[in-house]
Parts: C-alpha cells; structure tokens; sequence
C-alpha cells in the first residue's frame, strides 16, 4: 500500500513510488514538484516568499520558506538519491492572490511574485515546467505521484483535476 | 529601532500585552455579538500561542477544513493588517440569527450576497473590539479598513499572514477565542503589524525595545 507524505508550510520532503508526497492547502504559497522520469524519487517544495536575500531577520535563513534557497535544496535531495540534475521536471500549482486587495506593499502580488521567482530559480537549472496552475483566487491541495508524474490539484467547491 | 527584529525576538512582555489586548478585544467582541445577535453569548479565556508554520494548520483543526476568512487594513499611528476567520458552519450559524434564518443557505451550500455581507460586518464587529483594546492600551489611533472576505481552505487563507509573518520570522502569533451561544464558535484572530509598528506599539506600551 502506497502512502502519503506530508510537507507542511514552508517546508519540502521527498518520496520514492509508489508512495505521493502531497502539501494541503496552497494559498498564496507555491507547491513545486521535481521528478526525473523513470526514476522512483519525487519532491515537493511549499515555498512561501520569492527570495532569501530580501527578508529583514537576522540568523540562520529556514531554506524552504524561500524559492531560490527551496528549488536548490529539493534539487540537491533528489541529486542525492541519485537523479541526475539535468533530467529533472518540474510541474508547480498555487501563488493564489486569496483576499482581492493587498493590504501593504510588500503583500502586493505576493502569490504572482512566488511563481516568478520559482520560475526563474528552475530556469537557471534549465528544468522544464511540464504543467502549472498557478494564480487565480482560491487555496489549492496537491498531490504528486513521482511515478507516474501526476500532479493532482484539489480546490474548494471544483472538480479535482489532474496536471 | 532596529530594523532586523523579529517576532522571535520580541519580549514576553509583549507576548503579556498581547494576551491582554487578547483578553479585553473578546471580551469587546462577545458585548458586540451579542448586541448584534441579540442574545447572551460567552467566551472562553482567550489562547495567544507563537506556532511554527507547519503546526497552524493542525491548531485551526486541519489546513482543509473551510473557513470565512476576513481581513482588514490597518492605518493611522500603525499600519498592518488584522484577520478573523471562523469556520464556515459557524459562521452560517451566525448569518443565520443576524438574518432571523431569512434567505439563508443551506448547510453545505456556498454563502449568498447578503450573508457575505451580514460576516463582513461580523468581521468589522469583531475586529473593531480588538483594534479598540489595542489603542485603549496604547493610545495610539488606529482605524481599519473596509473588511475583504474569502471562504476557502484554513490553509490557504492562513498563507496570507503567514507569509507576513514570514518575513519577519518563522512564527505566527495566533490568538483563539471560541464564542458560545447555543453553539460554539472557534474564532481565530491575527494581528499583523507591519514591521515598522512594532516599535511604535512596543514603544506606546513603554517596553524597552532591545
């Protein structure tokens, strides 16, 4: 029997098939999922802000709240059960804009921002986006499948549909 | 102040003051709702806890249950943000006795015009009980802005403030206040000063700022 992992809010795992690796609840957030075709491993990242390198806190940086510092660990966990880095494929959902207006600039466009910087993070590595469903009003559940490359995406009140 | 605070590093002092405005805004609340709803309604002792990201979804009772959730913008001596959210049958429940059971939905149903208006004044209610025993210990103005609303996935609207939070830090600061009339209400409230205001709050309160 296959099972179902979990990755919180602004954390990342990965699985090996026939197991999925799923994030609940995507809102403004981006769910990233890494596979090479034909391997076994899979990963999912729920990255919450665009970049490292903008926050004000100080100390150690938690790596996959942000997409570039989440995109290169998930990329470094897969390299580390043997995929190859160049094979990899990515499929991505979320970057929702949940309320219509933003109540300060730094939340203005926060989900688009997300997919841009997650979009530009997997470019650098040159891994394709097979499939995303991004933007829009409304939260997100995900499941990734990495043995198949199914990403099944779950909405409130919508048909769950398959990417 | 320093520009590089985060919530990790704010004081318990202001973790106290928080579980105070805590106290005294449900206890607001409560009057408010039950003027509005025209019945007697009681609290329980408000529950301000510093959660990981990963455990806020658990504590709202799972990151799919459904919710209303209701932001509002924060202006005057601070600015931010401020969110209610309560789970979508109790607040239908609410609807409902706001409306005296009058073109309501149906249990499972998606939320009219008139009932999305009837919770974006509950939203308005509520939060103004907080942000006023905010500035009742503060002394500082603070006005909200008209109430956005949305329904969907408690972890998907909790995104919004987390990644506020976010910013800042690797915690959310979550004060929970369950409601009872006849039913019990879970209700959730988030303050979310911007960066900036901390120190205007924490300075109005007179706590060193470090």
């Amino acid at each position: 029997m296959a099972d179902i992992v979990k990755v919180g809010m602004a954390d990342l795992n990965v699985c090996q098939a026939p197991d999925g690796i799923t994030t609940l609840g995507l809102g403004s957030c981006v769910g990233v999922a890494l596979r090479e075709p034909g391997k076994p491993w899979g990963g999912l990242a729920h990255v919450m802000l665009p970049d490292s390198k903008a926050i004000t806190s100080s100390g150690p940086i938690n790596v996959p709240k942000f997409a570039d510092t989440g995109v290169e660990e998930l990329v470094n966990r897969l390299v580390a059960k043997g995929c190859n880095k160049n094979k990899l494929v990515a499929k991505i959902a979320g970057g929702a804009q949940m309320f219509a207006h933003a109540t300060s600039d730094k939340m203005m466009r926060v989900g688009d921002r997300n997919v841009e910087a997650v979009k530009k993070k997997l470019a650098e590595y040159r891994i394709p986006i097979l499939a995303e469903d991004t933007g829009n009003n409304y939260g997100r559940t995900v499941v990734f499948y990495p043995e198949t490359g199914d990403f099944v995406i779950r909405s409130v009140g919508k048909t769950d549909k398959t990417i | 102040m320093a520009d590089n605070m985060s919530l990790n590093d704010v004081n318990s002092m202001y973790f106290d003051v928080l579980k105070e405005i805590g106290n005294i805004g449900a206890g607001n609340a409560t009057t408010a709702l039950a003027q509005m709803l025209d019945t007697k309604v009681d609290m329980s002792v408000p529950k301000v806890s510093l959660l990981e990201f990963k455990d806020v979804g658990e504590i709202v009772g799972g990151e799919e249950v459904i919710m209303v959730g209701i932001l509002l913008g924060v202006e005057g001596d601070i600015t931010g943000s401020i969110m209610f959210m309560i789970e979508k049958e109790g607040a239908r429940h609410l609807t409902n006795k706001l409306m005296m059971g009058m073109g309501a939905s149906e249990p499972g149903e998606d939320f009219n015009e008139m009932e999305l208006s009837a919770l974006r004044e509950v939203g308005n209610i509520i939060t103004g009980a907080y942000l006023n025993a905010l500035s009742g210990l503060t002394n500082l103005c603070i006005y909200p802005s008209t109430p956005d609303l949305t329904v969907d996935m408690a972890g998907a609207i909790l995104s919004v403030p987390a990644i506020q939070f976010g910013i800042q830090g690797d915690q959310i600061l979550l004060i929970q206040n369950n409601f009872f009339d006849e039913v019990e209400l879970d209700g959730y409230f988030i303050l979310l000063p911007d960066v900036e205001s901390y120190g205007t709050i924490l300075k109005a309160l007179g706590i060193p700022i470090m």
